[in-house]
């Protein structure tokens, strides 16, 4: 794929706007700062705010809350907490969002009871938003505190077989043949364990809601930082008993959410009953500690048993995974099946458990299970690799398998052979020399090294409508979500290629829940959903128009059925003759009719499902340099090797796999939120100190799409990239300061003390 | 954050009339650190003496052939000032290793000298913290510690001083200037920060109402071999883990003079002038430089192994100095870690 960006096709019209690098039509808005986020808004009367307050303990019962204190400060009109609020809904399963774990959701300001450090305790209303944080920041709440346990090693004893019951958590498949014995009887093995500590997704913008209360009996116009405004929705309507009427959900842009804007916030809860309690508009935003007390991607520990034959081929594959969850919830990832579905083995052992330490609920974040299982078996495959003597791609090439081995299904499509084939050759990986500490550069250790992914390529239900004006625009609605990944243009694409139309007549528009109902925006199923509901919406309007066409005098296209026609350049014309044309326009002034509408849905189809396995792929490839004396790895170069079906636009999709690699690195060499268990707190609570990439850190990244497009896995040939790009890149990292150093890594991030 | 009155000041002595006649009052230079800290409500100054229109943010020339600084002359004027470039590299390049351009562009030299810990309990109110609130105990003496020191520590408190300028000051033997309620007076830099003690809230020597007019530094600039090694998290916009500031005189192949300092490991840019002496009349070699780290690091203590505390900054604070050392004498950067000099030449 080249990496040149084509101007977008402004003048010349041609139905093939889907596959190119097309810019984002919001992009001047969000540059120019003119693109409003969540906290941004503005309402129609005076907005008070509201300042969370959260707990400094982990576990224990607040006994006084000194609230009058604050509230006889003047412009302060009100503190929440567990002593005022009213009495809301009852059953656990009003307070279950579509991506709830099982357990007992958390309650904002429910209980006396904490259960977590940082959890919000109570809420400050102000006049200004200056006076809610100084208020906020006097309120004194005492405390019995109870003892806790925030630490995994120390709660294992206690661990379960992670239970059903999240929607998409698949439990770990099935044992095959005798691994015990496999493993004793193998020529070559190794075992290994790997692991992770709690890493939070931390989006540049901080979860906010604004309400704006429009003085119409309990009427809201509610915008919240989220990745799914319906999933808000039902959330709200079930607990506080509202009509979707009253509690409409409005998120035109997300800042950044990776999984922690899946599920509904607590901030959103809490500016919902301040507004009803007020009946008054408000905003309420978390700060930067704060947005450490949501889901964090859970701390893991891994543990990986292979054995190979003489000639490298897999004999025995055992992967466990132990993670955390909260007292409460059971919060399930997808980590170690991928292992299965990625190698054939004929003896295999897989086993997921969980076990409670007291801390909030984990959450998904970025390729939730599968970034962590990806380090661990990619980099376990590597020391297979070396065990049996074998180069680590050969390795790979060797246990390659056709069939998903879990389910004894085909692949919808897998072409995860040509991700190794053209990022090797773009790498230039034959010129590796396999020995470790074999390559150099000055006073630096080059180490090389490679790991691959995949990840679901899956369909949720999702809606779209499209509206066709008589001047020939097209409005295109559903209330899906664009956190930066490039919905918007990418549903802009379909719409304008799907009726013919350039793009500068097409408008499309998410983040509101008066449109068609969409999933939330995770799991790599937006483009695939989203987009195909869209192209059915437009496919639904040309049928409208083509009979409308047939209606007018001397029209050219009668007798034409639908599937013998295109749309191109602003006509409806038939494929055969293409000089049959009439100006969609002139469909619509001949008609009379102002405007033509039609819905479209999307969604799984159940009989593809029972036959396929549907999966994207990535291979990446990374060299590192190290300076060994002093720890310090520099990620130089890497080349990511995506196959993810139909790339609607290469270059959105490009800086999804790219936010991907980087994000690898960040986990690999980074990213760790630092828990105290004497305190039971995560102590690095800010960007200072919770790491994350700089521009300095990052060089040569280089994005490799395979052609490969799946009809089975999506309507519209897309599997869906938000994920995939990622999987992979630490395992890759490890095993390149392997190649480098000699040295094996297995515990992330990989920090400047554990080289030395 | 409270509220709070403010003042601007105009001249040194009316700044220092002006915060000693209000209770709980404070200095306020470029703002980068305190007015963190007053939003996390660590800091609740109920009035602000701002030093902004103070006639201190000059850089000049000195008869003795040094420079003063002047303490309201933002990091990144100093950096970038001619003179300091030519003849004080080292402190230009340890400046440019601190923070990113927009603080350095906003922090002040004397600011940078008072910014406090960067431990992570000093900035936790729900954790015990006796810089903070004396008496009631160090979180960083059990807990995660990667931040804090090996070496001067207390039991009362492990916390570094994390400024990256301070250390190449401290190697540059710079003098502080300051005019308090009694006058003026000079302090040695290495008498300027302080160890922890039992008085783990004091950061400095600075009397009540002190305030920084300037820095000054002497002739010697050892424009010819200095290096500043910083190791850390990421290649820029992280405190140092640890780091070095070296300032070589060379004779031949011979260390004439040799002054030194560390950052990262504990309470005070931390010089060590018996090891300093070991350099000097010798040539340089890996044995001589491995001898004079382990000297360094000869009382050092770790709170704690794996990479959440700190023990391993004891053997990679030796390694930094042999590093620095064999850098400032060869004066060859092409291994030098430091992403940020490196990719920004
Ligand atoms: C995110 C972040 C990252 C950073 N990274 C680095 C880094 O990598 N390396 C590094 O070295 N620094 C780093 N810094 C710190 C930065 O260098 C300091 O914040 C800055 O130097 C402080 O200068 P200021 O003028 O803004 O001080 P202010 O915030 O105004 O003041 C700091 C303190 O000094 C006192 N003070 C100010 N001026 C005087 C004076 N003239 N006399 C007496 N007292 C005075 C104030 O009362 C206050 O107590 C970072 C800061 C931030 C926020
Ligand atoms: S090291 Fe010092 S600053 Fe850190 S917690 Fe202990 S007393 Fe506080």
């Amino acid at each position: 794929m080249s990496q040149t960006i084509a101007t977008p096709p402004t003048v010349r019209l041609d139905t093939d706007v889907i596959g190119r690098p097309v810019s984002r039509p919001e992009g001047p808005a969000k540059v120019s700062g003119a693109a409003k986020y969540a906290a941004e808004f503005s309402v129609t009367g005076p907005l008070w705010y509201g300042y969370i307050v959260s707990s400094p303990i982990a576990k224990g019962k607040i006994t006084k809350i000194y609230a009058d204190e604050v509230l006889a400060i003047p412009g302060v009109q009100q503190v929440f907490s567990h002593e005022n609020v009213p009495s809301l809904a009852w059953f656990d399963r009003s307070y279950k969002d579509q991506v709830a774990p099982g357990g007992s959701p958390f309650r904002p300001l429910h209980e006396p009871e904490i259960q977590f450090s940082q959890q919000p305790v109570a809420m400050v209303v102000a006049e200004t938003f200056e006076l809610a944080r100084y208020a906020a920041s006097v309120l004194r709440i005492e405390y019995d505190v109870d003892e806790f346990n925030t630490d995994l090693k120390a709660a294992a004893s206690k661990s379960f077989d992670a239970p059903k019951g999240k929607t998409g958590f698949l439990p770990p498949p099935k044992p095959k043949g005798d691994m015990d014995a496999a493993y004793a009887d193998a020529p070559h093995k190794v075992s290994g364990e790997y692991t992770h500590r709690a890493q939070m997704a931390n989006p540049m913008e901080m979860f906010g809601t604004t309400i704006d209360w429009l003085g119409d009996g309990k009427k809201m116009k509610i915008y919240d930082k989220t990745q799914g405004a319906p999933n808000v929705q039902q959330y709200l309507t079930k607990i506080f008993g509202l009509s979707k009427e009253e509690a409409r959900i409005i998120s035109r842009f997300t800042g950044g959410g990776f999984g922690a804007g899946l599920r509904p916030q607590y901030q959103v809860f809490m500016a919902v009953l301040a507004a009803l309690e007020l009946e008054h508009s408000i905003r309420v935003v978390m700060d930067r500690s704060q947005m450490f007390s949501m889901g964090h991607r859970p701390h893991t520990i891994q543990n990986l048993r292979l054995a190979a034959d003489d000639k490298g081929h897999l004999q025995a594959l055992e992967h466990t995974a132990l993670a955390e969850t909260s007292q409460f919830e059971e919060e399930t990832e997808t980590v170690v099946n991928w292992s299965g579905i990625m190698y054939n083995s004929p003896n295999s052992k897989f086993d997921y458990q969980l076990t409670r330490i007291d801390v909030n609920t984990p959450a998904d974040m970025r390729a939730p299970g599968a970034a962590t299982g990806s380090f661990a078996i990619e980099s376990a495959i590597d020391e297979m690799a070396y065990a049996a003597g074998v180069d680590p791609l050969d390795f790979r090439l060797l246990n390659y398998t056709y069939e998903d081995p879990t389910e004894n299904k085909p692949f919808s499509s897998k072409r995860l052979d040509a991700c190794y084939h053209e990022g090797a050759a773009r790498f230039g990986w034959e010129q590796r020399t396999p020995e470790p500490r074999s390559m150099r550069d000055g006073n630096m250790l080059v180490g090389w090294g490679m790991a691959a992914g995949c990840w679901d390529a899956s369909t949720q239900k999702a809606a779209a409508k499209a509206i066709l004006h008589a001047d020939g625009t097209l409005v295109v609605n559903s209330a899906t979500n664009d956190q930066g990944a490039g919905t918007y243009v990418i549903m802009t694409q379909v719409a304008a290629q799907t009726l013919g139309l350039p793009m500068a007549q097409v408008k499309f528009n998410l983040g509101d829940t008066e449109f068609p109902e969409a999933p939330i925006q995770g799991g790599s199923w937006t483009a695939n959903s989203v987009g195909t509901a869209v192209q059915n919406a437009c496919q639904e309007v040309g049928k409208k128009l083509l009979k409308l066409a047939q209606d007018m005098d001397d029209s050219p296209l009668k007798g034409v059925d639908f599937e013998d026609v295109q749309f191109a350049n602003g006509c409806l014309r038939a494929n055969e003759d293409v000089s049959r044309s009439v100006a969609i326009t002139d469909i619509l002034a001949a008609s009379g009719e102002a405007k033509i509408e039609a819905d479209g849905k999307a969604g799984p189809n159940p009989a593809n499902l029972l036959k396929y396995s549907m999966h994207s792929h990535n291979a990446v490839f990374v060299e590192v340099k190290v300076d060994e004396d002093l720890g310090t790895v520099h990620v130089t170069r890497v080349v990511d090797a995506v196959a993810a079906g139909r790339i609607l636009n290469p270059k959105t999709a490009r800086s999804q796999v790219l936010g991907g690699v980087v994000w690898g690195i960040s986990m690999a060499l980074m990213e760790e939120a630092y828990l105290n268990n004497d305190l039971g707190r995560y102590v690095n609570h800010n960007y200072a100190e919770y790491h994350i990439p700089v521009n300095a850190d990052i060089k040569k990244i280089d994005v490799i799409f395979v052609e490969e497009e799946d009809h089975i896995a999506s309507a519209i040939g897309v599997k869906g990239v938000g994920e995939v790009g990622m999987l992979g890149v630490a395992a890759a990292i490890c095993n390149a300061v392997y190649h480098a150093t000699g040295k094996r890594v297995r515990e992330l991030p990989l920090t400047i003390d554990k080289l030395l | 954050m409270n509220s709070f009155t403010l003042t601007q000041a105009t001249a040194a002595d009316e700044a220092v009339r002006d915060l000693t006649s209000h209770d709980g009052a404070a200095y306020l230079g470029g703002g980068t650190n305190l007015v963190d800290l007053m939003k996390y409500n660590l800091e609740r100054p109920s009035h602000l003496t701002s030093l902004g229109m103070l006639p201190l943010a000059d850089i000049t020339g000195l008869p003795d052939g040094g420079l003063r600084l002047g303490a309201l002359a933002t990091n990144a004027d100093t950096a970038w000032h001619p003179e300091v470039e030519k003849r004080y590299p080292l402190l230009s390049q340890t400046i440019l290793a601190g923070a990113t351009p927009q603080l350095r562009n906003a922090a002040t030299n004397g600011g940078n000298l008072n910014q406090r810990t960067r431990c992570y309990y000093f900035y936790d109110l729900a954790a015990p913290c006796n810089k903070r609130e004396p008496g009631t105990g160090c979180s960083a003496l059990t807990g995660p510690n990667r931040v804090c020191g090996v070496l001067g520590t207390s039991d009362s408190c492990i916390a570094t001083q994390p400024s990256d300028m301070c250390v190449a000051l401290a190697a540059l033997e710079a003098v502080v200037r300051v005019q308090g309620p009694d006058g003026e007076r000079t302090i040695k830099f290495q008498d300027y920060h302080r160890l922890p003690g039992d008085q783990p809230e004091k950061d400095n020597t600075l009397k009540p109402g002190e305030l920084v007019t300037a820095i000054d530094l002497p002739a010697e600039g050892y424009a010819d071999h200095f290096v500043y090694l910083k190791l850390r998290d990421r290649s820029s916009y992280a405190f140092a883990l640890v780091s070095v500031a070296v300032g070589l005189k060379m004779n031949g192949d011979t260390i004439e003079k040799a002054r030194f300092a560390l950052g990262g490991v504990a309470h005070k840019p931390w010089r060590d002038q018996a090891a300093e002496q070991l350099l000097e009349g010798q040539k340089p070699s890996p044995d001589l430089f491995r001898q004079v780290a382990a000297k360094v690091f000869a009382e050092a203590k770790g709170y704690g192994e794996g990479s959440l505390h700190n023990s391993f900054k004891i053997e990679l604070g030796k390694r930094a100095i042999v590093r620095a050392l064999k850098q400032a004498t060869e004066m060859q950067y092409e291994v030098n870690p430091n992403a940020f000099l490196n990719s920004n030449p």
